[in-house]
């Protein structure tokens, strides 16, 4: 067998193995987030957006949808990531990967394509919840796909990131409660940032979440608040930095080595 | 002579100011089974631990198969298993999943697994719990399964760190049993062990650490004949001056440790003629052994953590 083909073995273990993770537990991996959907289309969409009206031409319900559906995407590519490599550290397993010739750009691959699976399966069950509550066809099948995954790549790295300094499984709920989860809000998932007083639509920009969700709008709608172009730009940057940063965290086994 | 499996000079690891290992020399020989014996703290998991490239070596030279584990840490793994002090298994997977997952990192296809992990199962005499989750097995079955698991890409050196502590005596055997089937043939083994016993039975070479530092190296009947006396007797009876007087007349080496005397002589008739007049007390008479001689070398006093 060679070298690519082993790594490739390998890979697809940590794959599999992350993707049966999430899988039988779905009560608690891919059911709540449909929950949460379904109660955030109810209200926000249909009984308070209904007083709303119209934001960027579009019935809010609509509006909020690809803000909705990517919100989802990326805390659960994130969580997963997250919980599982902090539990493979805290239950000693992940050293049977260290002690094993498998590279370190293979285990990051691994962990974060389980992520992405898990932030894909989410996105297409809140995708299909909110066919129930609106009508919306997609724009770009190819923006909506591409935005889908790269988001998912970046935050579960961020996620393996968050794992690897986490020393207690308090850490790893500290990044998503006090940044995460602001960033997502605070990103134009509820409202367009043209409704802003300038200034803080200026400091919205600084918000990285803003042009994802942006960008996903536009797949869907074909509307953004700001060019698709630099939205994808931008999210190339942090893919490429925190790839980069975490591959540099294993090397020198930040977290995992003593 | 062969070249050394494992090659260590003036190797050191270091926690801020806490010296764990400091500057230590030892050279391992193919199909050998080689010991590190230590009280808690005495940097015996430290140093597996680098030579598994897990710790980063604070200074020194550490080469395994020639080839220096800090550069060449992947084709070093490659070539080795490893047993930790604390199973490690994946509690998601069955028996034989932990087994196919471990073998798929070494690149190992599924195909070729397969005979493999049937192979290892009957090894580690866990056949017919295959398909049974790693939580519902009992200790001793999950000290199997993680040797068996060590066992996957057939390696040269299998390194062992208490391979058997806490185990029944009967899956301790058990263990023993297999461990010296690999010696047989031909596979190097590293352990670290609480139990003499075990490192008298298994190693055909050890190393006693304390603090860091090697204290002595040698096969076990070397260590025992170079420190201590050939014959014990140990008192049972909470030492004091008269029994301790009654020893040291007959020519005995006296050490008291708990409720016993331990007695050491190279003639053991006078002492055990006077103690026979001496009714009601327990004593037992027998060679001097590793135990002896570890605590000879690191003391008899409690260590934190013990």
């Amino acid at each position: 067998m060679n070298r690519w083909s082993a790594y490739w073995t390998a890979f697809s273990t940590i794959l599999f193995k992350e993707i049966m993770r999430f899988v039988r537990i779905w009560v608690q991996t891919i059911l709540p987030p449909a929950i949460t959907m379904t109660l955030y289309f109810v209200i926000f969409g249909k009984l308070i957006g209904e007083q709303i009206g119209e934001m960027d031409g579009f019935k809010y319900i609509d509006f909020i949808v690809p803000g909705l559906i990517l919100m989802s995407v990326i805390s659960n590519s994130y969580a997963n990531v997250v919980s599982s490599f902090y539990s493979s550290k805290f239950q000693r397993h992940v050293e049977e990967l260290l002690i094993a010739p498998v590279p370190n750009w293979v285990i990051l691959a691994g962990y974060v394509g389980g992520g992405v699976a898990r932030g894909v399966s989410v996105g297409i069950v809140v995708t299909v919840v909110a066919m129930f509550f609106t009508d919306i066809s997609v724009h770009s099948y190819g923006v909506t796909l591409l935005v889908f995954v790269v988001t998912s790549i970046l935050f579960a790295t961020a996620g393996f990131i968050n794992a690897v300094y986490a020393n207690s499984f308090d850490d790893i709920s500290i990044v998503p409660t006090f940044v995460l989860t602001p960033l997502t809000y605070l990103g134009g998932v509820f409202y367009s940032i043209s409704l802003l007083p300038s200034f803080w639509q200026s400091v919205s920009l600084a918000n990285p979440v803003l042009y994802m969700i942006n960008a996903f709008r536009y797949g869907l709608l074909g509307v953004s608040d700001i060019p698709v172009a630099a939205a994808f730009g931008l999210i190339a940057v942090f893919t490429v930095i925190l790839v980069g940063f975490a591959l540099r965290l294993l090397d020198r086994g930040v977290g995992i080595k003593s | 002579m062969d070249a050394a499996v494992v090659s260590a000079k003036g190797l050191c690891k270091r926690y801020g100011d806490f010296q764990a290992v400091q500057g230590i020399d030892f050279h391992i020989k193919p199909g050998q089974c080689f010991g590190f014996l230590g009280p808690n703290g005495a940097g015996k998991t430290t140093t597996l631990r680098m030579l598994l490239g897990l710790t980063p070596l604070s200074g020194g030279t550490l080469d395994v198969f020639g080839l220096p584990v800090a550069e060449q840490a992947r084709a070093v793994r490659a070539r080795v298993g490893s047993v930790p002090q604390a199973d490690n298994l994946d509690p998601d997977f069955t028996v034989r999943e932990n087994l196919s997952v471990y073998a798929s990192y070494f690149g190992i296809s599924a195909r070729d697994a397969a005979p493999r992990i049937d192979r290892l199962l009957e090894f580690a005499a866990l056949t017919d719990r295959a398909d049974a989750k790693t939580d519902s097995l009992s200790g001793g079955m999950q000290r199997r399964l993680t040797i068996a698991r060590a066992l996957i890409n057939d390696p040269e050196l299998v390194v062992l760190d208490e391979p058997t502590t806490g185990l029944d005596p009967q899956v301790r055997h058990l263990i023993w049993g297999r461990l010296a089937e690999l010696r047989s043939r031909g596979t190097t083994l590293i352990l670290t062990t609480h139990y003499m016993e075990e490192a008298e039975r298994l190693c055909d070479e050890l190393v006693v650490m304390d603090h860091g530092r090697i204290l002595d190296q040698g096969a076990p009947g070397e260590l025992v004949r170079r420190h201590v006396e050939p014959e014990v007797i140990e008192i049972r009876a909470v030492p004091d001056d008269a029994l301790t007087r009654l020893a040291e007349q007959a020519g005995c080496r006296v050490e008291g440790l708990g409720t016993s005397l331990y007695c050491y002589t190279h003639d053991p008739a006078p002492l055990l003629s006077r103690l026979r007049e001496r009714h009601g007390l327990t004593f037992l008479h027998r060679p001097a052994d590793l135990e002896d001689v570890f605590l000879k070398l690191t003391g008899r006093d409690l260590r934190e953590g013990a």
